[in-house]
């Protein structure tokens, strides 16, 4: 997975779109039609581009480059502070401007975090 | 066993805001500040535990942290206290987990992480009457096993467990096992994953879920944290808080003044103002009565501050405000852990620039040092009431706000953009580097015990008596001498100040504050006021009482408004605003930047901005007729 699509994050636009998931650069298929998402149970999104309510699993943390040392120590640092693959997630709420940062549910923790940091983390999503 | 003769050393270690410092202050009988959110330790602390048996041991209160793979300044003093990396010291002889039992999965991962240095480990299972409270089921004797240590099961902040805490200890330290040598090296991700499986396994078989969750911090935060109304209520927070300070604490200010008024009549009756008496009487009516006098008046409006900001820090509410002023703060190029230090500035800067040590980035945390103390410490507060009080009518304005409120609110929003506004171009002028990660744990929410908010501001009046009584005393001491003496010769004309050591150094000095509006009694007063800034308001006290004995009304408000224009009372307050006046900030600016350029650049900036804001305020002011 190239560094770019997961230390930067993608932009936070499309807003009513946000179902139809686009990981630029990445080589794991990640795009869903709109048709299949609203009944898919499984689909993954960057925890940055969930929105208030959005409840999944953290499936990935960190990008599989590990040349860059700043994106290392993020991904150690979001295992530290229990974003690890498993985990439940749910955003509970978002910030006034650009909607950031998040605060979220971790496991039975409240977490707030940037959605820049949250772009290195993949959930899964599940109804709630 | 040499163990037992000499001192055993325990370290307390655990995640942030498990309650370390709380079970600390419970081991040892130390005030050190507790409050209820990640990041309050930034320093070590050591204290002695005296122990039933009479063995005394030396315990150490450290920052808290997730892994002992320091990050920022604070997590550094954990690690080096941990592993004895300090020059002359050796690894602690037992450490204290401290846990928060309704929160374990993090503490775990570093328990098993803390395994590896192989020191005798108890763990102390901290907040257990909140795990009782919400129906969590912890398998103790399990946990245990699982872990191979000790548990005790504590409640910090009513003394309960210490007891078996202690002989836990001291059972680790009898035994003096070294529990095997260090093995501890910074883990890769792969070993945090590991970690965190087992973590979670642990937990599965050890923990049941709790019967009656916590659902009120949800609650509060859907309101607190709403994007609009959290806003909106954060705003008017800091509003009521700043009104307060000048509103509420009006009644009890006039009976402090009317006390100190008195006090002042009778030493000056008692004492004989012939001869030597009347030196006496002047030394301590227009010397220690005026100078200390005009400054404890303020003690009110020190304790309505400090009120507010402990109430809010207990209930869990910083992290919230930091959620909040994220963006903000990262538009003026701060980091997002820099509100806690800045908010803390409101008390004092000395705190606040401590509290920047949870920032990883040098850059960052240097950033947040050098605009610490624009934000307006409560040693300006006896500054600005003074002048407010004496050139600021008390009219109601739009209905319900004060007005004299509403200027000291601008005083504070003045301090604050200034911040923002140095803050942006430190970041443009000197480093452009990389947006550093934001991430922080939002604490369960919880009520302020009223007891504890009740010592906690009986600590702050002492702290700010001794204040008085060591800085502010001994200086207005000798301003008095300086004021004081040599005689005026046998033809003066001027008031005898004026022929003064004092009278002599402001005049010198004049010519350098006349653009700016200030008189030769202010330059005395800034002088001494360079030691700490209420400084200032003493000395005024004691300049204008020594000058004026004869007219002197004993308040210094009412003595100002006489002597000083609109103009020049705005001017100082703008100097205030700004102006570095407190050694004790810069020496501590000094220790944690371990710099001595980046001081002299706060010096510098702080001063020009001060005299600029002051020279355009004073010639504004003019301009519109305020002179
Ligand atoms: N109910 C309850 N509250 C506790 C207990 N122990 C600590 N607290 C509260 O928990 C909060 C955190 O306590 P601290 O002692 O400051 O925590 P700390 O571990 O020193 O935190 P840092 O210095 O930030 O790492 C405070 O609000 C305490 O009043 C406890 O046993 N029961
Ligand atoms: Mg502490």
């Amino acid at each position: 997975m190239s560094s770019a699509a997961i230390g930067q994050g993608v932009p936070l636009d499309g807003r009513g779109a946000h179902l139809i998931i686009t990981v630029k650069e990445d080589a794991r298929p990640l795009v869903r039609s709109p048709a299949r998402v609203s009944l898919d149970l499984t689909d993954t999104i960057k925890l940055s581009q969930a929105r208030r309510g959005d409840r999944g699993v953290i499936v990935q943390v960190g990008g599989h480059c590990h040349h860059k040392e700043h994106e290392v120590e993020l991904e150690r640092r979001l295992l530290e502070l229990g974003f690890v693959e498993g985990a439940e997630v749910e955003l509970l709420h978002e910030g006034l401007f650009g909607r950031d940062p998040i605060a979220l549910k971790v496991d039975d923790m409240r977490v707030a975090l940037r959605r820049r940091e949250a772009a290195s983390l993949i959930i899964r999503r599940v109804a709630a | 066993m040499d163990m037992a003769l000499k001192t055993a050393r325990v370290a307390l270690v655990g995640n942030p805001n498990s309650g370390k410092t709380a079970l600390f202050n419970a081991l040892t009988g130390a005030h050190q500040k507790v409050a209820n959110y990640a990041g309050v330790t930034v320093e070590r602390k050591e204290g002695l535990i005296r122990a039933a048996s009479g063995r005394t041991m030396s315990v150490l209160d450290l920052p808290g942290t997730y892994s002992l793979r320091a990050r920022s300044p604070d997590e550094e003093v954990t690690r080096d206290a941990v592993l004895g990396r300090l020059a002359g010291e050796t690894p602690p002889d037992v450490v204290v987990c401290v846990a928060d039992a309704t929160n374990l999965r993090l503490v775990l991962r570093l328990i098993l992480e803390l395994r590896a240095v192989g020191r005798p480990m108890v763990l102390a299972l901290n907040m257990y009457d909140i795990a009782q409270r919400q129906g969590l089921r912890i398998d103790l004797e399990t946990l245990s096993a699982e872990l191979g240590v000790p548990i005790i099961t504590t409640v910090a902040t009513r003394k309960r467990g210490i007891e078996d805490l202690i002989a836990a200890v001291e059972a680790k330290v009898e035994a003096a096992a070294v529990e095997g040598e260090n093995r501890w090296s910074s883990p890769d991700s792969a070993a945090l994953r590991h970690a965190a499986r087992e973590a979670e396994r642990i937990m599965k078989a050890c923990v049941r879920p709790p019967e009656r969750p916590d659902t009120l911090t949800g609650k509060i935060d859907s309101v607190l944290l709403h994007p609009v109304a959290g806003m909106a209520i954060l705003f008017v927070l800091l509003f009521v808080m700043f009104q307060a300070v000048f509103s509420w604490a009006a009644p009890l200010m006039d009976g402090i003044e009317g006390a100190i008024g008195w006090i002042g009549g009778l030493v000056a009756a008692l004492i004989p103002d012939q001869g030597g008496g009347g030196l006496i009487q002047s030394l301590i009516v227009d010397g220690i009565i005026s100078g200390v006098g005009s400054v404890l008046v303020f003690l009110p409006q020190i304790l309505i501050l400090f009120l507010f900001i402990i109430a809010l820090e207990d209930f869990g509410y910083m992290a919230r405000a930091a959620f909040l002023m994220d963006k903000i703060m990262g538009g003026a190029g701060l980091h997002g852990r820099a509100f806690i230090p800045l908010l803390s500035s409101f008390a004092c800067a000395i705190p606040g620039i401590m509290a920047a040590r949870v920032i990883d980035s040098r850059r960052d945390r240097l950033t947040t040092i050098l605009v610490a103390p624009l934000m307006t410490c409560s040693a300006r507060i006896p500054v600005y009431t003074l002048i407010i009080a004496a050139f600021i009518p008390s009219r109601t304005v739009w209905g319900v706000v004060n007005l004299q409120g509403l200027v000291m609110f601008g005083l504070y929003a003045a301090g604050i953009v200034s911040a923002l506004i140095v803050s942006l171009l430190i970041r443009k002028v000197f480093w452009r580097g990389a947006v550093e990660p934001f991430m922080m744990e939002l604490p369960t929410y919880r009520l302020p015990d009223p007891k504890s908010v009740a010592f906690n501001l009986w600590l702050r009046a002492k702290i700010f008596i001794n204040r008085a009584g060591r800085i502010i005393l001994p200086l207005v001491i000798l301003l008095w001498v300086l004021a004081t003496f040599p005689y005026p010769p046998e033809n003066a004309t001027l008031p005898a100040i004026d022929y003064s050591f004092a009278g002599m150094i402001g005049r010198a000095l004049e010519p350098i504050f006349a653009p700016i509006g200030f008189n030769w009694q202010m330059v005395i007063a800034l002088i001494p006021g360079m030691a700490a800034r209420e400084v200032a308001v003493a000395a005024l006290g004691t300049t204008y009482a020594i000058a004026d004995a004869e007219n002197a009304t004993g308040l210094l408000a009412s003595t100002l408004s006489a002597q000083w224009s609109l103009a020049t009372a705005l001017s100082f307050l703008a100097w205030y605003i700004f102006a570095p006046q407190c050694v004790a900030t810069l020496g501590v600016v000094k220790r944690e930047t371990n710099s001595t350029k980046w001081t002299w650049i706060m010096i510098g900036y702080m001063f020009g901005l001060a005299y600029l804001a002051s020279f355009v305020t004073y010639h504004v002011a003019v301009a519109l007729g305020g002179g």
